[in-house]
């Protein structure tokens, strides 16, 4: 286990805003100093465009570069030629949507999301649902969060074409049973679609053991910088993809009339990619690797346990969320019947950092019957006493705002 | 006195948790709904144009204290005025909560939102309901 008092040292951000009680990783995570420095260095020392110079500097920028990419693989335990660039999950996920779904869907098929996707893994699929023919399904979810597994069952059907799903809310927490899920799924022949933009940052993800397809995660929700992302693909889901942007790199050859295109993941990563950033992201899966996963995952979890036992001490506080083991370190509340955005005001006064709204998951909000929550979520760089000054917070906003209780 | 005292004074509590002119408006000349993607406030504002005044103002929605008493002293405000008058009122509001200019006297009770000024992620919140109006006024007027 590691002291997140030391390793909030590495984080620059804490050193400018020294009271700043930061809880919203699960939104876009601070960066250590490491991951700054990295960008920085490869400006400084080795930036040229990748994959085309005939000289030595362009050689170096082309080596950082693939040299992320095989640090990305090693994070996810897989190969470096599986490990498409892209700008955040967002894209990744559109990328598959489009590329696969305007290439296979039909009328009449459907695609399983589930009622806790965030936008991301649901609007890309409604567009291509539009444009194809397909129906869109979703799994419900039971009162405590979770998915409920016998409509899943019931829901999967040989019309299943793509099964699209989270491994953790970005509200609840729920930590989902990908492996299992997507197992039953591609028995059917359909296509698994894992949005790992919060599992991948907070717990240890081998991505062969998910059963899945294709796996989607931002860097800059695990440390690194915004703009660089990645898609990974099963090696043969990927050969069968079809191209998504075309362009400059992605090309084996070009006429006027056609081209062919490169083996992945090149086939996706048209024009000039975001270099540093990507740099940037192998630096900090090399952090978050010698920090070590589970050790990460298991703060998460002491910090989240810790939290939660201090929040049932706050009257009128509603928590939403499972309690177990598979929940990760996010927790969405209301207090009473004020709204979320006057709450996150009081907070802030008093440093406390959080996101309220709907988090991009209205769906979601919808059955939990609510417009918008306030959500706090952790990282590496909280600590217990970040837990009690939320706390404090909370029971000073809650005298503030006594009438709305 | 604190940003948070200073912002949510008693004529915005007050009118957030009893807001004036709550509900739909039957016989509305034009409706127009309004929301705020960020955080998912949603408003629906109802007028009334009578003879190029404003004869009455309804909302629906939901949202928080900033942006429903914001709407509730708006559509007190905007009642019997012309569609000039009330987009220059309109003018004066976005000046004191987007601007940080001190509140223009004719704003009245809605003075008491100029705190929000200062509180940059709230003016999303106090201008909701009042894009809503510019966005009906736009809709009423003949082309």
């Amino acid at each position: 286990m590691f002291d997140p008092a030391a390793v909030k040292r590495d984080f620059p951000i804490f050193e400018h805003h020294p009271d700043l009680v930061f809880l919203d990783s699960a939104a876009s995570s601070q960066k250590p100093r490491a991951v700054v420095e990295a960008t920085v260095r490869y400006y400084e020392h080795d930036h040229a465009n990748v994959h085309r110079g005939a000289y030595g500097l362009s050689m170096r920028a082309t080596e950082a570069y693939e040299t992320a990419r095989q640090r990305m693989a090693r994070f996810l335990g897989a190969e470096a030629d599986e490990v498409v660039f892209v700008r955040n999950a967002t894209e990744a996920l559109n990328l598959v949507a489009y590329a696969w779904g305007l290439e296979h869907l039909r009328g009449g098929d459907e695609i399983l999301v589930t009622e806790m996707e965030h936008h991301a893994n649901l609007v890309p699929w409604q567009l291509v649902a539009a444009r194809t023919g397909a129906r869109i399904k979703a799994v419900p979810l039971t009162a405590e969060g979770r998915l409920d597994l016998d409509a899943f069952a019931t829901l999967l059907s040989k019309r299943t074409r793509v099964f699209a799903v989270t491994q953790m809310s970005n509200v609840l927490g729920t930590v989902n049973p990908v492996a299992e899920l997507a197992a039953a799924a591609r028995e059917r022949g359909a296509l698994v679609v894992v949005d790992g933009a919060q599992a991948a940052p907070h717990l240890p993800v081998r991505v062969r053991e998910l059963n899945a397809d294709f796996y989607a995660l931002s860097g800059h929700k695990m440390l690194g910088p915004t703009g660089a992302g990645v898609l990974w693909g099963r090696r043969e889901a990927l050969a069968d993809l079809p191209p998504f942007l075309g362009g400059g790199s992605m090309i084996e050859e070009v006429t006027i009339e056609r081209s062919s295109y490169a083996p992945p993941p090149q086939r996706f990563e048209a024009g000039t990619p975001a270099i540093a950033e990507a740099v940037g992201l192998g630096a900090a899966a090399d952090y978050l690797m010698r920090l070590g996963m589970e050790n990460v995952w298991a703060h998460d979890r002491a910090l989240l346990e810790y939290a939660l036992e201090r929040l049932d001490e706050v009257p009128d506080l509603h928590l939403y969320g499972p309690r177990g083991a598979d929940r990760g370190g996010v927790i969405a509340f209301n207090l009473g019947r004020l709204h979320p955005h006057d709450l996150a005001t009081a907070l802030d006064e008093r440093g406390v950092a959080v996101r309220t709204g709907h988090h991009c998951a209205q769906p979601l909000h919808r059955r939990l019957g609510v417009a918008a929550t306030a959500r706090a979520s952790f990282y590496v760089y909280n600590t217990p006493s970040d837990v009690d000054r939320l706390v404090e917070a909370l029971l000073e906003a809650r005298k503030f705002f006594a009438d709305w209780l | 006195m604190s940003l948070l005292e200073e912002l949510y004074r008693e004529t915005i509590m007050q009118h957030a948790q009893r807001p004036h002119n709550f509900g739909p408006l039957e016989g509305a000349t034009v409706k127009v709904g309004g929301h705020n993607p960020s955080c998912g406030d949603q408003i629906e504002l109802y007028l009334k144009i009578e003879d190029g005044r404003i004869a009455e103002a309804r909302f629906t929605g939901h949202g928080c204290a900033i942006s429903q008493s914001s709407a509730s002293m708006m559509t007190d405000l905007i009642r019997g005025r012309t569609l000039d008058e009330a987009l220059e009122l309109e003018r004066k509001f976005k000046a004191m909560v987007v601007e940080g200019e001190p509140p223009a006297p004719e704003l009245g009770d809605l003075s008491a939102l100029q705190g929000v000024a200062k509180l940059h992620a709230r003016v999303k919140c106090a201008t909701l309901a009042w894009n809503a109006l510019e966005q009906a006024i736009e809709e009423a007027r003949p082309s």
